[in-house]
């Protein structure tokens, strides 16, 4: 585990300057704890970008730090209370298992300010953020179904989290507006971050009929392997485009920086709360890289199913759904509560898998 | 049918040549647990050399160097200056990964240079048969060819001789006059070759693009293929392909949508590895005499 310590010039520049100028005031510090590493071209790679356009924004007056390859559990309470004691002002812990480590941490520095990705649990110094992904997956999913020649996708994923799940089924819904008779096959590797493994699942998939790919995983080596083999697939997080210049149909694109600018902003006004935020393609957290490889009409289709959501005409959770089991949940022509999606630990009908219990 | 058995062979060469220069650097009586660390440099510099020139092979050659130059400081380190092995594997492991992540600083994001496979005419268009025997890519016929060369020399050569010689009493073998040091000097350069060369299919082959950690825990079990293989080739190589194939498998079974515990099919691999290679090393006064006795023992020349 290395930390990086970005603008130790800027900030010895500024400590030199300090005693003779008289508007030198205290900086705010952000410091952010990343699970994978700076350089996964997905998750963290995301976070961290947008770390650093916060940082251009406020120039001298913020200082970040960052640690990376932070393994979720014992090691993150570490990492964590370690930016509280070194003075940090606000915490970026940006990994759903990081959410008890946060609180427990919280608990102990009650000035400092935690603002948890991806969790349910708040306190009164620790808020929860997220985006919604599923908006996007629900738009890839529409794309796959019209995109696909033998009617199966492939799906390689993490960690059944709410989270993770309710991708899963936004994705299905989405194939499902536009083909009812869809199938997804999903693959669980069990870690968020391992090429070899990511790239092995959808050798897999592929050889099971799964002629469109995608993932909740850090890497680009499922596109890869699409490219390899002439099928589709979506990039994750970031546009990946570069590794599968044929393949890539869009990509769902992170975009926290103005997240982040924002909370930091409150910071220095003084003015931050407790607060569960969960901005999504109308807030623009939640982007999609440019349609390709499909024909026009397919690209029209999605632009205009963004334009719904961004609307807030459609929701991809639109109620009455049909789950795995037969049972029927939400009002008809209404999303389904924040807190059901949230808490998500069902599959929708049609999903080739079964969800532990 | 075909894929499948493509998927296990990508998926089981890495581990298969990584182990197998672990297997000498332990035959010699030396502990490198810095595999891990060895395999992520020779993966960087593999995919870096591959880049900026274009060409694969001197990408691999790369990734043998870096993998070899990862293994030098490790053998100055235990060798010359006598340091303790596991905390030095160890510490090779931690600065191999800290090291490849600000090499790989500007790769990242980079689609790399793909070794292709070779195409024998005709032979590789068998049905069947025909891409699973003929259409591999260079390093998968090397990891064979490393398997058989590694265990002629360990068996059937005066070197081999030596270097059993060494990791089973380095006091007798100095006192037959032979240069101890310098032999694990040579064990564990090889062992880094290899390594490195475990890392070049990674990011060459296997996954062509360099991420951080891409070796994502291939090292150890490597390192633990050797022990249980009870040091030998041949098991080194069963141990590495059962692993792969089991592997494979649990990605296969979970596509098909039995509704089989994931976590249990992620760890399936290393259990029946373990449990197999265990049962293959039963003969225990066997096992005994292959395990190098000075394993992890410092040694001092004296005069």
């Amino acid at each position: 585990m290395k930390i990086k310590l970005i603008g130790i010039a800027a900030a010895a520049v500024m400590a030199a300057f300090s005693v003779t100028s008289v508007e030198a005031v205290a900086k705010t510090k952000a410091c952010w704890v990343y699970v994978g590493a700076v350089g996964d071209f997905g998750w963290t790679y995301e976070h961290n970008h947008a770390r650093e356009l916060a940082q251009k924004h406020f120039g001298d007056k913020l200082e970040t730090k960052y640690v990376e390859n932070v393994k979720e559990g014992p090691d993150s309470e570490r990492a964590i209370t370690r930016f509280a004691r070194s003075g940090c002002d606000i915490i970026f812990t940006t990994s759903f298992g990081y959410m008890e480590p946060t609180l427990k941490v919280a608990k102990k520095f009650p000035k400092v300010k935690f603002e948890h990705a991806t969790g349910y649990k708040t306190a009164a110094n620790v808020t929860t953020y997220n985006a919604k992904f599923h908006e996007g997956r629900y738009v890839i999913g529409q794309i796959a179904a019209r995109t696909s020649k033998t009617g199966v996708a492939g799906y390689i994923v993490s960690f059944p989290i709410p989270e993770v799940i309710a991708g899963i089924n936004a994705f299905m819904l989405g194939a499902q507006s536009v083909n009812p008779d869809f199938k997804v096959k999903v693959v669980w590797v069990n870690s968020w971050f391992d090429p070899g493994k990511e790239a092995d699942a959808a050798k897999v998939l592929i050889s099971q009929g799964a002629d469109v790919l995608t993932q909740h995983t850090d890497s680009a080596a499922p596109i890869q392997i699409a490219e390899e083999q002439g099928k589709h697939a979506f990039g994750q997080a970031s546009d990946q485009s570069k590794f599968g210049p044929k393949s890539q149909l869009t990509a769902i694109i992170d975009n926290w920086a103005p997240y982040y600018i924002r909370r930091i902003q409150a910071i220095m006004d003084g003015t931050w709360k407790t607060q569960t935020s969960w901005d999504g393609m109308a807030e623009g957290t939640v982007s999609m890289a440019p349609m390709k490889n499909m024909p026009d009409d397919v690209a029209a289709e999605a632009a205009k199913t963004i334009e719904g959501i961004k609307a807030g005409t459609i929701f991809p959770f639109t109620g009455p759904i049909t789950k795995q089991d037969g049972t029927v949940v939400g009002e008809a022509g209404k999303s389904l509560p924040d807190g059901e999606i949230l808490g998500m630990k069902w599959y929708v009908k049609g999903i080739d898998d079964k969800l532990q219990k | 049918m075909e894929a499948i058995i493509l998927t296990i062979i990508t998926a089981a060469t890495p581990l298969l040549l990584a182990a197998m220069g672990e297997l000498v650097v332990e035959r010699s009586g030396v502990l490198n647990l810095g595999v891990e660390g060895m395999m992520v440099v020779g993966a960087v510099c593999a995919f870096g050399a591959a880049l900026g020139t274009g060409s694969v092979m001197l990408g691999i050659l790369a990734g043998i160097a870096g993998g070899m130059f990862m293994g030098l400081l490790f053998a100055i380190m235990t060798q010359t200056f006598l340091s303790n092995q596991v905390a030095t594997g160890l510490a090779l492991t931690l600065l191999g990964l800290g090291v490849s992540g600000l090499i790989g600083e500007s790769f990242v994001g980079q689609p790399g240079v793909k070794l292709g496979q070779i195409h024998i005419p005709l032979l590789s268009e068998l049905p069947v048969i025909g891409r699973i025997v003929f259409g591999q890519d260079v390093l998968v016929y090397g990891s064979f060819a490393l398997m058989i060369a590694t265990s002629y020399v360990l068996f059937k050569t005066r070197t081999g001789l030596i270097v059993r010689a060494v990791g089973g009493n380095h006091h007798s073998a100095h006192a037959l006059g032979y240069n101890v040091v310098a032999v694990r000097y040579a064990a564990i350069l090889f062992g880094g070759a290899c390594s490195g060369l475990a890392g070049a299919y990674l990011s060459l082959a296997y996954t062509p693009q360099w991420v951080e950690n891409m070796t994502a825990g291939r090292g150890w079990i490597a390192l633990a293929l050797v022990v249980f293989a009870s040091w030998m080739p041949v098991r080194v190589m069963i141990g590495a392909y059962l692993f792969g194939t089991v592997w494979i498998m649990g990605l296969f079974v979970q596509a098909m949508g039995y509704g089989i515990p994931s976590q249990l099919l992620s760890s399936l691999p290393y259990l029946v590895t373990i449990v197999a290679l265990v049962i293959i090393s039963g003969n225990r006064t066997l096992t005994k005499i292959n395990s190098p006795a000075m394993i992890g023992q410092p040694f001092v020349p004296d005069r």
